[in-house]
C-alpha cells in the first residue's frame, strides 16, 4: 500500500512536471511542438554543408540539424515530428528566418555581428577562411595577380566586400562581377568571364570537387576574412537558442562530432565520390572545444 | 509577434559595401535599370517594327522569316534567353570572339542584358504592330495599290501611319515591361535596381523599407513611362485619321 502511495506521488509529481513544462514552453519550441512540424532552411547547392543529391538534402550542417532534430522530438516527447526541408538562398534566408517561415537554417551561413542584429546563431559549428579560386594555368597566385582583372562573387554574401575593401587598401584595379548564386559565381570564373571566384574556401573546393575537371582549379591567395558559420535561428527566442545550444554542445564534447566531420571534409561525398580532403583545422578544433556563438 | 521597425534614416547611413549610403546604392541601381530598359526598348522598337512589317508583306519566306522571329524569342523565357546570350552564345563562337566578348566587351552584363532585352521585347513589339497593320481594312492597301502607289509607298504613306498610332496605347505597355522585365538581369549580375535592393537587404536587414522604396521607384518609372507614352499619343494625332479622331 504504501508503495502504491508513493508510486502514485512520483506519478503526480510527474504529471505536475510535465504539464508544467508545456505551460512554459514559448516561442519556436512552443510553434513546433503544436504543430509537431519542423521547418528547416537548407540550400540548394551549398556542398559539403547543404545542398542537393537527387531529391535528399544531405551535407554536414544537414546532419547536424538531423541531430537537433531527432533531440527536438526526444525533448518534446513528440511520438512523430515532420522535418520539412525548405530550400533557401543567400537572398532570402533571412527575410524567411524573420517571417517565421524556417525555425532553423542549416546551410553555410557567416555568423555576423550586423546579421545578429535580425537573427540569431546556435554556437559556432565551422570556420572559414574567404579566399580565391582559380584556373592553375592562370599563373594567378596571389592578390596582387589581380590588377586589371575581373574578379566575380556571389550576389548577397559577405565577400564582395573584402575585395571592396581590400581593392582599395592595395589600391588594385579590380572589376567587379557577380553570379546569382556560387554555380554561376564558378561558371563565370570557368568561362573565364573572371579570373577569380573569392568566397569562403570550403565552398571553393566543393565547387572544384564538384566541376567537371577538378584537376584544373587551384584555391589560392591570401586569407581575406576568417569567418564562422552558424546555424542560425530567430532572434530573442531564449528558450530554443539554449535549446540548439546544449544540443550542439554536447555533439561538439562527444565523439559524434570527430564523425560527421570526417564523413563530409575527409572521405568521398556524393554525388560524384571526391575527396575534400580538408583536416579540421586548429581553429575549428578550438571552437568545438570552447563553444561560443561570437560573430564577427 | 515582433513590432515592425521601420527606420527610414537607413537610406541616409552608409553601406558598408564602400558605394556610398543606401539611397546611392538604389540610385546606381535605377540608373542601370534606366539605361537597360531605355536602350532595350530602342532595339524592340527598331527591331519589332521591322519583323511585324515583313510578317504582313505578300511575300511568304518574308513572313515565314519574322513568324519564326516572333515565335522563338516569344516562346522561350527571357532569363533562359539571357543566360544564352551570357553563357552560351561565347562558347559557340570562334575563340577570338568568343574571348572578346567575356573579357574585352566593356560592361558586358549591360550589353547583353540591352540586346537581350531588345530582342525579347522586339517579338512582342511585332506582334502589336501586325495587328496593327491588320486591323485596317483591307480597302486601304489596295486602294494605295491601285492608285499607282509601289508596295513600300503604300506602306510608308497609307498604312504605317495609321497602323502605328493604332498600336500605341499597346506599346505602352510593353514599354513598361521593359523596365519591370529588366530586373531578371541581375541574373546575369547586372547591379540594376532589383540587384541594389537585394544587395541593401543584406547588408541593413531592413527588408520592408528597401522594397517599400524600391516599389515606389519602379512606380514612378512605370507612371512616367504612361505619361510619355500619352503625350506621344496626343502629339501624334491627326484628326479625321483612324484612331485620330475626336477626343
Amino acid at each position: 500500500m504504501r508503495k502504491m502511495l508513493t508510486i502514485a506521488a512520483a506519478l503526480a509529481t510527474a504529471f505536475t512536471a510535465t504539464a508544467h513544462a508545456e505551460e512554459t514552453l514559448t516561442g519556436t519550441l512552443k510553434k513546433i511542438k503544436d504543430s509537431g512540424t519542423v521547418v528547416v532552411g537548407v540550400r540548394d547547392a551549398s556542398q559539403p554543408f547543404s545542398y542537393l543529391v537527387g531529391n535528399k538534402y544531405v551535407g554536414y550542417s544537414v546532419d547536424l540539424c538531423n541531430q537537433l532534430t531527432d533531440q527536438l522530438q526526444k525533448t518534446l516527447k513528440l511520438k512523430s515530428l515532420d522535418v520539412v526541408y525548405q530550400p533557401v538562398t543567400s537572398s532570402t534566408r533571412i527575410p524567411l528566418m524573420q517571417n517565421g517561415t524556417i525555425d532553423l537554417e542549416c546551410g553555410s551561413t557567416t555568423n555576423s555581428m550586423e546579421r545578429q542584429k535580425a537573427v540569431a546563431f546556435g554556437v559556432n559549428m565551422f570556420w572559414v577562411d574567404v579566399r580565391m579560386a582559380v584556373k592553375k594555368n592562370s599563373g594567378i597566385t596571389s592578390l596582387t595577380d589581380l590588377n586589371g582583372k575581373a574578379v566575380v562573387t556571389t550576389t548577397g554574401t559577405t565577400s564582395d566586400r573584402y575585395i571592396k575593401q581590400n581593392e582599395k587598401g592595395k589600391s588594385l584595379d579590380v572589376k567587379n562581377l557577380y553570379g546569382k548564386d556560387h554555380d554561376e559565381s564558378f561558371l563565370m570564373m570557368e568561362t573565364g568571364r573572371a579570373s577569380a571566384f573569392v568566397m569562403d574556401d570550403v565552398l571553393l573546393y566543393g565547387k572544384i570537387a564538384a566541376s567537371k575537371s577538378p584537376a584544373d582549379f587551384a584555391v589560392v591567395g591570401e586569407t581575406l576574412s576568417s569567418e564562422p558559420y552558424g546555424i542560425m535561428l530567430r532572434k530573442d527566442d531564449a528558450q530554443f537558442k539554449k535549446f540548439v545550444d546544449d544540443s550542439l554542445i554536447k555533439i561538439y564534447k562527444s565523439d559524434e562530432i570527430n564523425k560527421i566531420y570526417a564523413k563530409w571534409f575527409t572521405t568521398p561525398i556524393p554525388p560524384k565520390g571526391i575527396n575534400m580532403n580538408m583536416p579540421m583545422s586548429n581553429k575549428l578544433k578550438d571552437a568545438f572545444a570552447h563553444p561560443t556563438d561570437k560573430g564577427v | 509577434m515582433t513590432s515592425l521597425h521601420l527606420d527610414w534614416g537607413i537610406l541616409f547611413e552608409e553601406s558598408p559595401t564602400g558605394d556610398g549610403p543606401y539611397w546611392q546604392l538604389l540610385l546606381t541601381g535605377l540608373k542601370w535599370t534606366l539605361a537597360t530598359a531605355m536602350s532595350g526598348w530602342l532595339i524592340a522598337v527598331a527591331v519589332g517594327a521591322v519583323v511585324g512589317v515583313i510578317r504582313t508583306v505578300p511575300s511568304r519566306w518574308l513572313s515565314l522569316l519574322g513568324d519564326a522571329y516572333v515565335e522563338v524569342f516569344r516562346n522561350i523565357p527571357f532569363l533562359v534567353q539571357l543566360f544564352f546570350w551570357f553563357f552560351v552564345l561565347p562558347e559557340l563562337l570562334p575563340e577570338a570572339a568568343g574571348s572578346w566578348m567575356k573579357q574585352s566587351m566593356p560592361r558586358p552584363e549591360f550589353f547583353t542584358a540591352a540586346v537581350g532585352l531588345g530582342l525579347f521585347t522586339a517579338a512582342r513589339v511585332a506582334e502589336q504592330v501586325k495587328s496593327g497593320i491588320q486591323s485596317l481594312p483591307r480597302g486601304q492597301r489596295n486602294a494605295g495599290l491601285a492608285m499607282g502607289l509601289t508596295l513600300t509607298q503604300t506602306y510608308r504613306y497609307v498604312i504605317l501611319p495609321m497602323a502605328f498610332r493604332i498600336v500605341i496605347p499597346p506599346l505602352t505597355s510593353e514599354f513598361m515591361n521593359t523596365f519591370k522585365n529588366s530586373a531578371v538581369a541581375l541574373a546575369i549580375g547586372l547591379t540594376e535596381l532589383t540587384f541594389q535592393m537585394k544587395q541593401m537587404v543584406e547588408y541593413s536587414n531592413q527588408v520592408i523599407i528597401t522594397i517599400l522604396a524600391t516599389t515606389v521607384l519602379y512606380m514612378v518609372l512605370a507612371m512616367a513611362v504612361n505619361r510619355l507614352m500619352a503625350w506621344i499619343e496626343h502629339k501624334s494625332r491627326v484628326p479625321g485619321l483612324i484612331a485620330g479622331g475626336g477626343k
